[in-house]
């Protein structure tokens, strides 16, 4: 009897008994960053809990916003820098702040809070990592020198100084890395800096641009690239925690309260990339087959006309061309039959059995009609948007996929465009302009407006067009699905709101 | 760091010894075969014209299985050791059969069963795919499918010459002959060089393909258990030629050179002058010169180059090359920029004799690559690792054919002294070099396994008795 006395007063107390040790409760903040090693373990009311969590995950959509505008670093930093004082400011040491240990409070809560809401799915987790990683960045550059150098040591990583006898010995190679990563105004002697010789391994990112010297297998970083390490180290323990936080979810000991919250934080974390699925986007009273893609081509934006071209001319297309053009064409509500159709009757060149044997799969697969449980479950892959086809896979020799305005010079871009009716020499002058900054979507918006002006002018006037439709394309299905019913405006009224998933 | 060069030769000496046991009754029939027909002669190079080849006639195949696949040293080379582990039973097999069909997720115990299991379904090609963390033929039977994920596999490289078809002038798609076949003597220098100098890998063994390009499977631990992200990162570090058909200059590097471009150059250099310039002569025709002034920087120089070249058509590659050189002399430009064309020569150099990677083969853990010593079905030629010290006298075009190596056992006649052991049926025809070089090569792998193992065990001890 006495037991279970014992054991259900332990259950009614067990929050308060985990939670009540003060030494706990008295978080210490010295540095303006964190590494988010320890739980946050005080008490904070429902509200804080909501819109903390709230409040970070508004930063968080707008760095993945950026990142998705393939905004530089500086941009990004000026960009975020109103967002995050309104949101989720954090001072540094040496202001005068009174506010100091609230701020990093909420920063720490909120972060905790996140890691519950978005554990759950392996997708959620890498996005949060990601996002995470870009806001640590982003805060690791702007933080003030000498307190960045105290956070740094303070997190014990173990770094081994390059001794000076090496140093001279590969001292040419250590200047060419040092003066091709930072120009030559910045290093003037190789003596003066510090190396640090670490397992490759650690900076990843540093060997795949080529910014440090190698040899077997240790890379030797200079002290200016202490970000780097930081940074993977950061990401590193991250991904860690968030995996043993997904093993620990089904077990957590919480109250109905908290779940709700969790689940609608996550929900509206939504991957742009998935908002698009073959039946959302499907048009009413179009005519999507095989037989009429070519007077539907006109619809499409330049990385599928690019494509459509490529496949005309040579009938056939590399893998990731295939794969790109595919998914478009299901995004748009081509079916799977009407689909092999048309890749058997534009690949003329091969026999029945080649195509068969060696193409028909794969097109399958990309419809769900095949594979595993979970891609026939899915439904197949979904249509790619602007984000993965600028940064996924980059055409390799002879492969014609990925966006134009990003992966062809300008004289071949040209050509395209040209060839797609683009001949005002202001607009492809843009064009250039958006290239060469890197704003590949504005490139591909411009010359939407300007294929579309007419039509865009009289649906404005109407007022026929929603805000939303007037946002900027970021989803070649998107492109389409404007294209066509601004051109068709007549005959079918564009219908309803073109929902835009986003965060 | 003791086990000096006497426990090295040790080692040697007992594989070597246990391996030459393998399968003899495989070896005596052959010999009566051999002696029952005595007309043929040995010294004769059996016919291997291309009329011939059908890598996939069951008959042959089956004889080659049975008689010539090196089936011992190919299960050491994943297994890593010579008792079997889980490198080899989770490792995911691959077989392609007769009808197109392929089988996925096969695994095997030890090299005997894999063996009987391929002289039963006689798959045309196999492949190899990762070590998985359980065995991939249980992995309907898991309650939770993330249980199953690929751990571990060599990283790999893929280098076609179809990818160089825009700078090749002597073939295109599947056609090699010897003088485009230089391209991937330079690729395996400049990638061999940077897998070992730079990244430390010291297991790495290169595979004709059996038609038009190479693989490299690197054995090294640390290799094998690279995640995709860092795999990503070796493919990075490695890529020079970046873009489509579509993107123009396809060379754009930061100056100076990073230390592994220098070296590159350095060992393209004297390939750039014989086997591009000279051998494939790329811009000898006006419009294929063209491509090459698009290259080069300042207006006045391509404008004063193409005047000089329209005027002597047919001008030979190596002709206009220093062309380049004494026209830009003339120059009068004030802002002309020698450094910006040393740069712009660099790139060309670059991107004329660069390797061309398949990058995605290298990017994933779980991407299956055709295993060594198969048959090509198209030319019937084997797979066969070549050594990458002598990689510059390897002729792809006189790799053994099935056909060929048959023919070579029939043919082989008892030497007048014999030897002790029985001779086995590879050593008997011209596959030997390849799968002696072979069983070099895993057995260095073994042993650094094992000297892993010794040192780990070494240290352990050495814990408890403090």
């Amino acid at each position: 009897m006495n037991r279970i006395d014992n054991k259900r007063r332990n259950v009614v107390d067990h929050r308060k008994k985990q939670y009540a040790d003060p030494a706990y409760k008295e978080t210490q903040y010295p540095h303006r960053l964190n590494f988010y090693a320890t739980p946050p373990t005080a008490d904070i009311t429902l509200e804080q809990f909501e819109q903390w969590a709230i409040d970070r995950l508004r930063v968080l959509a707008e760095i993945e916003a950026c990142s998705f505008r393939n905004k530089a670093p500086a941009e990004t930093a000026l960009h975020m820098k109103p967002i995050l004082e309104k949101y989720l400011p954090l001072d540094s040491n040496s202001s005068s702040s009174t506010q100091l240990s609230v701020q990093r409070q909420k920063d720490h809560y909120s972060h905790f809070i996140l890691r519950l809401a978005f554990s759950s799915t392996k997708e959620l987790r890498q996005r949060f990592a990601r996002v995470e990683t870009m806001l640590f960045r982003l805060r690791f550059n702007a933080d003030d020198a000498r307190e960045r150098q105290a956070f740094v040591e303070s997190l014990n990583l173990d770094w081994e100084p390059v001794p000076d006898e090496e140093k001279r010995e590969i001292a040419s190679e250590l200047m060419a890395t040092v003066i091709s990563s930072y120009g030559k105004k910045a290093y003037q002697s190789i003596d003066e800096e510090t190396f640090y010789r670490v397992d490759w391994t650690r900076v990843p990112d540093l060997v795949e641009q080529r910014r440090v010297f190698l040899r077997a297998g240790k890379a030797y970083v200079p002290a200016k690239e202490l970000q780097s390490l930081v940074v993977t180290e950061f990401t590193a323990r991250l991904e860690k925690s968030l995996e043993l936080t997904a093993r620990a979810l089904p077990r957590l000991d919480e109250d109905d309260r908290l779940t709700p919250i969790l689940d609608h934080l996550s929900k509206n974390f939504v991957a742009p990339d998935a908002g698009y699925s073959g039946g959302a986007s499907a048009i009413e009273g179009a005519e999507i087959t095989a037989r009429n893609i070519d007077n539907l081509s006109q619809h499409f934006p330049m990385c599928m006309t690019v494509l459509h071209r490529t496949l005309r001319r040579d009938s056939k297309l590399k893998h990731f061309g295939r794969l790109q053009y595919t998914l478009f064409l299901k995004g748009i509500g081509l079916s799977l039959d009407e689909c092999l159709t048309f890749w058997r009757t534009s690949f003329n060149k091969m026999t029945e059995d080649v195509f068969n044997k060696e193409y028909r799969y794969n097109f399958r697969h990309a419809y769900g009609d095949v594979g595993g449980d979970s891609n026939r479950r899915g439904g197949g892959y979904s249509p790619y948007s602007c984000q993965k086809i600028l940064t996924e896979h980059a055409p390799g020799p002879g492969e014609t996929h990925g966006c134009p305005y990003r992966h062809m010079n300008m004289d071949n871009l040209a050509v395209q465009l040209q060839a797609s009716g683009v001949t005002d020499p202001a607009v492809l002058r843009g064009v250039k302009e958006d290239k060469e900054k890197q704003k590949f979507h504005l490139a591909c918006n411009r010359v939407f407006e300007h294929l579309h002006a007419k039509e865009l002018k009289k649906a404005k006037d109407d007022g026929v067009m929603t805000a939303s439709q007037l946002e900027t394309i970021v989803h070649p299905n998107e492109y389409f699905k404007r294209s066509y019913l601004l051109k068709n405006m007549g005959k079918a009224q564009p219908g309803g709101d073109v929902k835009m998933e986003g965060p | 760091m003791t086990s000096g060069a006497g426990g090295v030769k040790l080692e040697d000496l007992f594989d070597m010894g246990s391996d030459d046991d393998e399968f003899p009754s495989s070896a005596v029939p052959v010999k009566k075969e051999a002696s029952g027909s005595p007309d043929l002669i040995p010294s004769s190079p059996p016919d291997a014209g291309p009329a011939q080849h059908s890598g996939s006639d069951p008959e042959l195949l089956r004889t080659f299985y049975q008689r010539l696949f090196p089936w011992r040293y190919f299960f050491q080379w994943l297994n890593h050791s010579p008792q079997p582990t889980l490198d080899f039973e989770h490792r995911e097999l691959s077989f392609m059969l007769s009808n197109d069909a392929v089988m996925r997720y096969q695994s095997y115990r030890t090299s005997d069963l894999l063996r009987k299991d391929v002289l039963r379904l006689m798959p045309t090609r196999i492949e190899i795919g990762p070590v998985y963390s359980t065995n991939p033929r249980e992995r309907k039977l898991l309650q939770n499918a993330a249980n199953f994920r690929p751990i571990a596999k060599e990283l790999c490289f893929d280098i076609d010459l179809t990818d160089y078809d825009d700078i090749r002038t002597c073939c295109d798609k599947a056609n090699i002959c010897n003088k485009c076949w230089q391209f991937m003597t330079m690729a395996v220098k400049v990638i061999t060089a940077a897998l070992r100098e730079d990244f430390g890998f010291k297991h790495i063994m290169w595979v004709y393909s059996g038609r038009r390009g190479i693989h490299a499977w690197i054995s090294d631990k640390g290799a094998r258990t690279l995640d995709d992200s860092k795999r990503k990162v070796i493919a990075g570090y490695l890529e020079v030629i970046v873009g489509g058909a579509q993107s123009g200059k396809r060379v754009n590097l930061r100056r100076p050179l990073h230390p592994h471009l220098t070296r590159s150059i350095d060992l393209l250099k004297s390939h750039f002058q014989e086997d591009v310039l000279e051998a494939q002569d790329p811009w000898r025709s006006s419009e294929r010169a063209e491509k090459l002034l698009q290259l080069l920087p300042d207006r006045e120089l391509r404008d004063a180059l193409k005047r000089k070249w329209d005027a002597s058509p047919g001008r030979s590659s190596s002709l206009k090359w220093s062309d380049i050189d004494q026209v830009a002399k003339t120059v009068t430009n004030k802002n002309f920029d020698s450094k910006a064309l040393l740069d712009a020569k660099q790139d060309i150099v670059l991107e004329y004799t660069y390797p061309r990677l398949d990058i995605n083969v290298s990017k994933k853990l779980n991407h299956l690559l055709k295993s060594p010593f198969v048959i090509h079905p198209g030319t019937g030629r084997v797979c066969v690792p070549v050594d990458p010290k002598t990689f510059e006298d390897f002729d792809p075009l006189s790799v053994p054919t099935i056909q060929q190596l048959i023919h070579e056992i029939d043919s082989w006649t008892e030497p007048e002294v014999k030897s002790e052991k029985a001779v086995l049926d590879w050593e008997k025809t011209s596959l030997k070099p390849y799968i002696d070089y072979f069983r070099t090569h895993v057995n260095a792998i073994m042993r650094d396994e094992r000297d892993i193992k010794v040192k780990r065990e070494r240290d352990g001890e050495d814990g408890e008795s403090w």
